[in-house]
This record gives C-alpha cells, sequence and structure tokens, in this order.
C-alpha cells in the first residue's frame, strides 16, 4: 500500500531502531537465561505427556527433580537423558514417576556419557520438532483442499468452560461466518505453573488450554472447513507462567494462531517481567517454525488508559513486538499486532481520530495481519446504540485495511453473547464489507489535514517515548509504570523463581534447533 | 406524572401500552410450513407474556435450528407506582473516577488494600479477579484505581503472615478469598483470620473482608469480618464498598479507619 499520511521514513526508521535500542538487552538477557517452563516444553517436544493422579504433569514433576538435585543451570536435557540411559529407563515418562517418588538419581554427566545424552536427547526433541513441521505441512494442505478466506478475516469467540459445549458452538460460529475461532481461556489459568492435562469441562468464564482441548477443537473445525470449503483457524494463549509449553502444544496440534504479547502478562497479570521476556522469546522461536500468527495485545492498554491520550503507547509496544518477535524469527506475515477501537464517543471527531490511528498502523506495519479489536469500554448497555458503534468500527476496519477483525457484540459487558447477538454482529460487518469494502482504496486523507497530522503526531510522541525507554532500560520503564498504568519493578511480580541463568555448557537440544532456524 | 398512580408503556401515546421485545426459539426457520409454525411460536409466547395484540415485524433463521424475532405489541399489564418497591444497597456503586477522588479527598493518601488466599488454598481465581488489573467481567481489578494500593500476597499464605504484612503496610482493608471449602475449610479459616487480626491489632484492625463462591453473605458477623462477597462479585462493588467503609466512618461501635481516634462515650 502507497503511503496516505505522508510518514517521514526517515522517522518510521529511526522509531524501529529506537525499539531495537530498546528490546536488544532483553533479549541479550533471554538468551543467556532459561526458566522452568522452557524446560518443561523441550521435555514436552520430546514426548513427555501425561500427569500424576493429582494432575501435576510429569513434565513438571521431572523438572523439579533435576532441578532440587543437579539445578537447572545446565538444562534438564542433560541429567534426563543421562539418567535414562544410566538407568535403563525405556522412555521420559518412566523416568518422571521414578523421579517423582525419589527413586531416579541425576547427575551432570561429563565426556563421553554426555555426548551420548546429547545425542538422545536431539533425537527425541527432533522428533517433537518435525512433528511441528508436519503440522504446518497438514495446514498448507488443508488450506489448499479448501481455501483461504479473503482478508479481513472475521474472528469470534468462545467461552463456555466445557469444550464439549464449545465445539459446537464454534462450529456454527464458522458456519454463520467466523474465519477465525479463538476459545478463551479458562480465568486465571495464565496464573498456574503447569498446564493442566486433558479434556476439561469446568472452567472460570473459560476452557482451560490443554493439548487435548487443542486436539479436540482443531479436529471439530477440520470438520467444518471441509463442509464450508473453507480453512477456519483456531486461536489460543500462549501468555502466562506457561508460555512456553503452550506454545509447543499449539505447534504440535497444529493451532493457527496464539495471543502472545511482549508485556501483556506483565501488566496486566503481575507476572515476573524477566520470565516474560525470557519465556516469550522461546514461545515465539516455536511459533515461528510452527507457522502460527502471533497476536499482540496492545488494545488491552487502552481499556485501562485514554485511547487518545495513550495512543502512542500502542505504536511503541508495537515496535517493541515488532522487533521481539522479528529477532525470534517470526516473518511480518506472522505478526498479528493488536490494536483497538476504545476512543470515547463523546470526543469530537472520534472517528477521525480513529481513523488516523488505524492508518497510521497500517502504514508502519505493512505486511502485517494487523489485530482490530472491537469497542468494549465505552458499550453501555444501549443495545442499539452499541450496535451503532460496532459499524463505525467494522467501518474504520475496511477503510484502513485492516487484516483481523474481531467482532464487537452489541452486549458488551452485559452477558456472555446471546445466538442472536452473534448473528446481528455478522451482519452489521457483512453490511459494512459489502457497502464499503472498497472504500479503503478511495480515503485519501488531505496531505496536511486533521487525520495526517494526527497520525504524524502520535508517530512522534511514540518516537519520543521510546527514546526516553531505551535511556531509562525496558525493564526500568517497566517499573516505571510507563504502560498501563502499573508499575512492574524487574525483582516482583510471580514467576522470579522460575528462572536461571544458564551456565557455561547449558544445553537445551529445542532451543538450539529453533536457534538455528534463524 | 404521578408518581403513585397507575401507568403503561408508552409508543407513542398516553396509554397505548406499546413494547417492543426480541428473542430467539429454537425452532427452524426453512420452508414456508416451518416460516409460519416459527411466527405462530413467536406470537404464542407474545400472547402469553400479556402483548395483544402482537406483531412479527421481523423474523430471520441463525442456522438450520433457530429464529429471531423481534416483536412488537401492546401490553395489557398496569405499572402501579405506589406498589414499586426499591430495596436499598447498603452502599453506592460509584465509577473508578469517584473512588479515587474520595480517597484522595478524605485519606490525603493511598488506600493499602492488602489481599490473599488464606490456608490451603491454591485458587488464587477469585482474589486476583478483583484485584488485577485486569479484572473481571470487564471491570478492572482494584490495582487500576490509582488511589488505591494493593498488595497481593497469592496463594496459601499463613494467617501470621498475613496479620504481619497488614501491619507492615499500615492496611486499610484486608482481602480474603477462599474457595475450597471442604470441611467447611473457608469458615474455619475466616475465623481464624479474624481472630488474629482482633488479637494481634485490637481497635487498628484494618477493615476485614472475605469472599468466595460459597460464603453466606450474611454470616459477616458470625465469622468476625466486615463484610463478605459471594459469587459473581466484581472489582468495582468491591471497590465502592471500601469508600462506603473506610471514607464514610461507620457506626460508632464498629470500625474506624486506622489511625483515627474513637469518639468519646457518646
Amino acid at each position: 500500500m502507497t503511503g496516505k499520511l505522508n510518514l517521514d521514513p526517515a522517522v518510521v526508521a529511526q522509531a524501529r531502531e529506537l525499539a531495537r535500542l530498546a528490546g536488544q538487552p532483553v533479549t541479550d538477557l533471554a538468551r543467556t537465561h532459561t526458566t522452568v517452563s522452557v524446560e518443561r516444553a523441550m521435555l514436552r517436544l520430546a514426548g513427555l505427556d501425561g500427569a500424576d493422579e493429582d494432575g501435576m504433569p510429569w513434565v513438571n514433576r521431572l523438572t523439579d527433580a533435576i532441578r532440587e538435585t543437579t539445578g537447572l543451570e545446565h538444562g534438564v536435557a542433560l541429567p534426563a537423558w543421562d539418567a535414562m540411559i544410566a538407568g535403563g529407563y525405556p522412555d521420559l515418562r518412566t523416568l518422571a514417576v521414578d523421579a517423582a517418588a525419589g527413586l531416579a538419581k541425576f547427575r551432570l554427566p561429563m565426556g563421553a556419557d554426555a555426548g551420548l545424552a546429547r545425542e538422545h536427547a536431539t533425537r527425541s526433541v527432533g522428533a517433537g520438532v518435525a512433528l511441528i513441521d508436519q503440522r504446518r505441512a497438514e495446514r498448507d494442505r488443508m488450506i489448499a483442499a479448501t481455501c483461504d478466506p479473503p482478508m479481513p478475516w472475521i474472528y469470534l469467540i468462545v467461552a463456555t468452560g466445557d469444550i464439549y459445549e464449545d465445539i459446537p458452538q464454534a462450529q456454527a460460529a464458522a458456519r454463520e461466518g467466523a474465519d477465525i475461532i479463538a476459545v478463551i481461556r479458562s480465568t486465571g489459568q495464565s496464573l498456574l505453573d503447569y498446564v493442566p492435562e486433558g479434556a476439561t469441562r469446568e472452567g472460570y468464564a473459560g476452557t482451560y488450554a490443554t493439548r487435548e482441548n487443542f486436539r479436540l477443537m482443531r479436529a471439530a473445525l477440520d470438520d467444518v472447513s471441509r463442509e464450508l470449503g473453507r480453512y477456519v483457524r483456531l486461536t489460543n494463549y500462549a501468555s502466562g507462567l506457561c508460555m512456553p509449553e503452550i506454545a509447543a502444544l499449539a505447534g504440535l496440534e497444529r493451532l493457527d494462531m496464539m495471543l502472545n504479547d511482549c508485556m501483556y502478562g506483565i501488566i496486566f497479570r503481575d507476572i515476573n517481567p524477566v520470565r516474560t521476556f525470557i519465556d516469550q522469546r522461546f514461545s515465539r522461536q516455536v511459533h515461528a517454525r510452527a507457522g502460527i500468527v502471533i497476536n499482540t495485545g496492545e488494545d488491552n492498554y487502552l481499556t485501562t488508559a485514554d485511547a487518545v491520550d495513550a495512543a502512542h503507547t500502542v505504536v511503541v509496544s508495537q515496535l517493541l513486538n515488532e522487533y521481539f518477535g522479528r529477532e525470534a524469527g517470526l516473518a511480518d506475515a506472522q505478526l498479528g499486532l493488536g490494536h483497538a477501537f476504545e476512543i470515547n464517543p463523546e470526543v469530537p471527531d472520534s472517528f477521525l481520530l480513529e481513523l488516523a490511528h488505524a492508518q497510521l498502523i497500517r502504514e508502519l506495519f505493512p505486511d502485517a495481519p494487523l489485530k482490530y479489536m472491537p469497542p468494549t469500554k465505552h458499550m453501555t448497555g444501549n443495545v442499539f446504540a452499541g450496535y451503532l458503534l460496532d459499524a463505525f468500527f467494522n467501518l474504520a476496519g475496511v477503510m484502513t485495511d485492516q487484516s483481523i477483525l474481531l467482532i464487537g457484540m452489541m452486549t458488551e459487558g452485559i452477558h456472555t453473547p446471546f445466538l442472536s447477538d452473534r448473528d446481528l454482529a455478522l451482519e452489521n460487518v457483512r453490511y459494512v464489507r459489502r457497502a464499503a469494502g472498497k472504500l479503503g482504496g478511495s480515503f485519501r486523507p488531505e496531505p496536511d489535514g486533521f487525520v495526517a497530522q494526527r497520525a504524524r503526531q502520535v508517530l512522534g510522541e511514540a518516537t519520543g517515548l521510546l527514546r526516553t525507554i531505551g535511556s531509562q532500560g525496558l525493564l526500568n520503564a517497566i517499573a516505571a509504570g510507563t504502560f498501563g498504568v502499573t508499575r512492574r519493578p524487574a525483582d516482583g511480580g510471580r514467576g522470579l523463581d522460575g528462572v536461571v541463568e544458564r551456565a557455561p555448557g547449558y544445553f537445551n537440544p529445542a532451543a538450539d534447533m529453533m536457534e538455528a532456524d534463524q | 406524572m404521578s408518581l403513585t398512580g397507575i401507568v403503561r408503556p408508552y409508543g407513542d401515546t398516553t396509554g397505548d401500552g406499546r413494547v417492543q421485545l426480541s428473542f430467539t426459539l429454537p425452532v427452524p426457520f426453512g420452508d414456508e410450513t416451518e416460516r409460519a409454525r416459527a411466527e405462530g411460536a413467536a406470537l404464542q409466547l407474545a400472547a402469553k407474556m400479556g402483548m395483544d395484540p402482537a406483531m412479527v415485524v421481523h423474523a430471520k433463521g441463525m442456522g438450520p435450528d433457530f429464529t429471531f424475532f423481534i416483536v412488537y405489541g401492546r401490553v395489557s399489564h398496569l405499572v402501579d407506582l405506589s406498589a414499586v418497591t426499591v430495596t436499598e444497597r447498603e452502599f453506592p456503586v460509584l465509577p473508578a473516577a469517584e473512588v479515587n477522588l474520595r480517597i484522595r479527598s478524605a485519606l490525603g493518601r493511598k488506600l493499602v488494600v492488602v489481599g490473599a488466599c488464606i490456608g490451603t488454598d491454591a485458587h488464587t481465581v477469585g482474589i486476583d479477579a478483583i484485584l488485577n488489573v485486569k479484572g473481571h467481567a470487564g471491570e478492572k481489578g482494584l490495582e487500576y484505581y490509582r488511589e488505591i494500593k494493593v498488595v497481593n500476597m497469592g496463594s496459601q499464605v499463613s494467617v501470621a503472615d498475613l496479620v504481619a504484612r497488614a501491619a507492615a503496610e499500615h492496611a486499610d482493608a484486608v482481602l480474603v478469598s477462599q474457595v475450597v471449602t471442604q470441611r467447611d475449610a473457608h469458615l474455619t479459616n475466616t475465623r481464624e483470620m479474624s481472630a488474629a487480626f482482633r488479637s494481634g491489632l485490637g481497635s487498628q484492625r484494618p477493615l476485614l473482608v472475605a469472599g468466595g463462591p460459597r460464603f453466606d453473605p450474611a454470616a459477616a458477623h458470625e465469622l468476625g469480618v466486615d463484610k463478605i462477597f459471594g459469587r459473581g462479585t466484581t472489582p468495582g462493588e468491591v471497590a465502592s464498598y471500601l469508600v462506603h467503609a473506610l471514607v464514610s466512618q461507620r457506626d460508632p461501635g464498629g470500625w474506624l479507619p486506622p489511625g483515627k481516634e474513637r469518639a468519646g462515650a457518646a
């Protein structure tokens, strides 16, 4: 797309460079540290599944046992495979059972023993990575056999808490026109330091992300994709304390998109910043390999801060997400950068401001599948006014060529959507697409008019903030409350005890394979 | 208009009784026969709801099994305004800006809230829904309020640690969440907690609030806490209650904000 806003390419390049400078030290941190969840993700790729009778996964049991004996500085792979070979264990699961009972012996192998452990570990993890590659090829085949719907893709949410209720709802939504189904997770899953197992039927305002739930839903959407002759994508959340593991499970079960933000867990869930950045890098490497599109969470800033005053913080976060994403090997086409239509409708020219923000982001990230979120903050109980606001959101979406439209519900904030709410919402977006789908081509804001000036102003503020962040350091900026409204110090929050600095000789075959990709 | 008289809904003429209604029935809307049956079904529901005459102005099939209707009609019911009863809420629910304003002007400092799951309960979903910025049910959690300082101690916190931390933070309020109810653990834990605050801090104790899906909201006194919140409580309700309880002082025999002297023996 050619520019409509007269953005100065030098300013854009400078903004990207500032984001890189701000992000680089954090990347260095991620390269030199590991976390319990990164180690567990490696074990999951090596095929260790299942949980003990209390529901605690074997990957947790094995990682904890190794941590208590040899520590995690060298990774779990060397001690785990060494113990497997020395103890004659047939598989990781049998080893994990013994480890949990205190019966397995772990040591850090040296010399030839280390070489052997390394070789076995690499082979096992390689099989998991090969399965991710197969899933990616399977997706390509499914798309070829059905079809890839044109953008903007329509994104709808299901969230019953019961996977067996979610499935018919998701299939119905796909038949009604959804291109993407997102299964909302159970409230608070992001704070669990383990991934629950099996098909689940009870959740709080959402359904647990488990490997089996992923498999069931993907299979159901494959059925409906074939029925409709259109590939229906599946989305879940690689966020929270188990981000790397959930990314691995998503790759193994062919999910198509994952919510995966560089700072969301820090700001909104008080997860330790260092833990988040390390976990995020590994999870993005897995997503890159699996061909998964990430969705970032900038829309959330606007639910806490004012959407006009804080517009530039969205751009700053997007530039950081882009830097971290590319650094981890994601292609631009895998960067579903998020933003939202959240300006108070009482503000004069609010629609022009929304257009300015949406067009700015479109032009800054021309090849990214941008994810545009509907109004939530200013949806009142007046469902009629809400329906109108959603139509304006849809209009801004088609005018500025957004890629993924999360469909707004007129009953937002009142109750979980009725069947009819969803149907009316789809009728709304279908009308706007039919009536104004080509309006973007004719939308030419005056070069120095309100829209173009506002866009340039937001970009300028973003550059200024990035400069401040660069001079402070990103972790200090987060600690000072730069994003959202919350201060999150680098030594606070949940999960810091799961962060370990890598020792010389640290070995993680999964990390090595992902790193070699880049 | 009289506030004690008899009224009917107003469409465009006084007393016309006209209302609108939309709903979905699990009936198909395919061929002509199905459509006629679907509209008949909608009219039957409207009639049973007291709409007479009623008119289906819109019917639309949604998938093979459902039909959505918009119905206009005249209701025969009368509204007797003198019989309207309003249940007075103990406290008004305030917008976040108002909560912040009242705290700032009354306390001149941040209101300090310490939250925890006590005992062996590891279910932080309730306390996190109230405290995390993320919030619950479309409302931001207490961390979002500029004038509230939140200390979230997480799960499996001992009562002794909770009392010590509340004292160290000069907490105005302590929020305790209890989800597990085996052998009435939630009641035992809550009683133990309130007793510990009483013996440890006496009249300087913070406001004590317990929450969880299985609590009886009427049992606050019995458990020694100031307030109990049940299932479905939103952060805004909790914030509004804190302002009500801490900023507008409560009954003289009850709790007073920390640092305030008790009034003379009036």
